[in-house]
């Protein structure tokens, strides 16, 4: 018995409307995609979902009371929301600079979570 | 009086990208002003990514795509003045423009510039602009508004959240409020599609199950201090809402996402032509205004999708301001008037003199509903200039089309070239 799944290809902009049948677990066919992103993106949205988490995590002693991070790279999705409950259990002092490790190994996907923008700290006086 | 050859009114991607297109070709003197109290715009509140992948190959966040910019004007040493509000633009002596310039550090202050950029971009909507019935209670914000409150100020607006219009800002912000500990209940659309990217509804609404209402809109706002219910009916073809199709909802938070609109007063002081579709100023193939020396890029001009087109149409106008203030624009040229018809609304520019243009010239339009398989056809009297199929086109997405130099120079002189969809 095979089933057809349909998505919106997220790789890019573009957006393509993919098909793929799907028949006892196996991918059949894919068809829709116009790159092989495509392809890749369906493969992966059915086996093991990836995704970039972006959130904030709070400052101490900074210009600004938060800062915005990310997963240095895709993690599980299944992961995404265990994921931003440790960047919120998590503090950082400022200074902060973009690239900088908040939180190592997050959910031990391997990914770290990094910092996406600056934060200077507070001038004393 | 301070006077400077190129003055910037705005820090964001449009602004920063005009400042480094002006710089590489040659201006010296440039200053840009922002009135927030950092570079970067609205780009430093965009903490998703996505950003960049025509420009640097790579998905980046707001935060990130703007500080690569913002180095590298100041790598070139490019000086600006952040907390510096811009409230007056007047023509001045010469063909100068006198940019009159406010803030706390240093006061009331007129800056004679030999040209400008306008890159003042875009702001959004309101709840007093979309004329919904019911109360005025707390609780009702523009999904930016909200944005900035979450990704800036570190504070959640609400718990229980309504989003009417699904614009892309409207998207993240529903993922957003989700990632936050908030309820989403559902992001509602007037139009029978989405004016937000693809990419966004998967990734925003469907990862968490966040329902999308097509052709359904809010017709009504109950709470008397904070925000209540909302009530949401389906409309008609026309927009109208359907009789009996009425359902309340309870929530302490509406966001809206219901367009943006191009922050052109300061456009209008110079009594600069403002084309009603785009609600950005007229521009010529050099993207000047019709007050000479008068540039204008990104979402002033018109609301872009994606910040790399910010970034590439902004340093063609800094590179343009440049050879304005070395006199090799010239001005008195015959142009092809730009006909933007048949699912075409608009183009940018408006106008080509191909005197003034490159070997190639962007422009950029949006169509006015979705299409499958149609064509972008370009023609002068019954030549043809281009006709490309495109697979899909959407009122969401910008679309171009590249116009060559040795084409439009056999062209007769002065003869209208027209845009349309062919289905």
């Amino acid at each position: 018995m095979s089933e057809i799944k349909e998505f919106v290809c997220i790789r890019c902009p573009l957006g393509c409307n993919v098909k793929a049948e799907v028949s006892e677990g196996e991918i059949v066919s894919i068809t829709g995609n116009t790159c092989p992103r495509g392809a890749e993106y369906v493969t992966a949205e059915l086996t093991a979902p990836m995704r970039t988490v972006t959130s904030i995590v709070t400052v101490d002693g900074g210009v600004r009371p938060v800062v915005s991070v990310k997963t240095a790279s895709d993690i599980p999705k299944g992961e995404i929301m265990n994921c931003v409950k440790a960047i919120k259990e998590s503090k950082v002092t400022a200074p902060i600079t973009i690239g900088q490790v908040i939180v190592a190994d997050v959910c031990g996907t391997g990914v770290d979570v990094i910092a996406t923008d600056n934060c200077d700290a507070v001038q004393e006086g | 009086m301070n006077k400077r050859k190129l003055v910037i009114i705005g820090g964001g991607p449009a602004g920063l990208a005009a400042a480094m297109g002006a710089r590489e070709a040659g201006v010296s003197d440039i200053l840009i002003l922002e009135r927030d109290d950092r570079l970067g715009g609205i780009l430093n509140q965009c903490i998703h990514n996505g950003f960049g992948l025509h420009t640097f190959k790579e998905e980046l966040t707001g935060p990130e795509y703007a500080s690569r910019f913002i180095d590298r004007v100041k790598e070139a040493g490019i000086e600006y003045r952040t907390g510096a509000m811009v409230t007056g633009l007047k023509p001045g002596d010469n063909g100068t423009v006198t940019v009159t310039v406010m803030g706390r550090r240093f006061g009331l202050e007129d800056i004679t510039a030999g040209a400008v950029i306008l890159a003042m971009g875009c702001r959004e909507r309101s709840r007093g602009a979309l004329n919904i019935p019911g109360y005025r209670p707390a609780g009702i914000y523009t999904a930016g508004t909200a944005q900035r409150f979450v990704n800036i100020e570190g504070r959640m607006p609400g718990k229980d959240v309504i989003i009417l219009g699904s614009g892309d800002i409207g998207l993240i912000m529903a993922r957003r409020m989700t990632l936050e500990g908030a309820k989403v209940h559902l992001v509602a659309e007037l139009n029978p599609y989405s004016g937000g990217l693809k990419r966004n509804i998967a990734q925003c609404l469907n990862d968490f199950d966040i329902p999308l209402m097509l052709s359904h809109t809010v017709v009504d706002i109950k709470g008397r201090k904070r925000i209540e219910s909302v009530t949401i009916a389906e409309v008609d073809e026309k927009s109208k809402p359907i009789p009996g199709s009425e359902k309340e909802y309870p929530c302490d938070t509406l966001l809206l996402s219901c367009g943006l609109i191009p922050e052109n007063e300061l456009t209008g002081m110079l009594g600069a032509s403002i084309n009603p579709v785009t609600g950005g100023p007229v521009v010529s193939e050099s993207l000047m205004t019709d007050i000479q020396g008068v540039f204008a890029c990104g979402n002033v001009l018109h609301v872009h999708d994606l910040v790399d087109y910010v970034s590439e149409e902004a340093a063609q106008a800094g590179k343009n301001a440049a050879a304005y203030l070395n006199g090799a624009l010239r001005a008195e040229g015959k142009k092809h008037t730009l006909i933007a018809k048949n699912g075409v609304r608009y183009t940018v520019p408006a106008s080509i003199d191909p005197g003034n243009m490159e070997d190639k010239q962007i422009v950029r339009f949006r169509v006015g509903k979705n299409y499958r398989g149609a064509t972008v056809k370009v023609t002068c009297g019954d030549e043809v200039l281009s006709s490309v199929k495109r697979p899909v086109m959407a009122p969401g997405e910008m679309e171009q089309v590249i116009l060559k130099k040795e084409v439009l120079t056999k062209l007769p002189e002065g003869a209208d070239i027209t845009f349309e969809i062919v289905e």
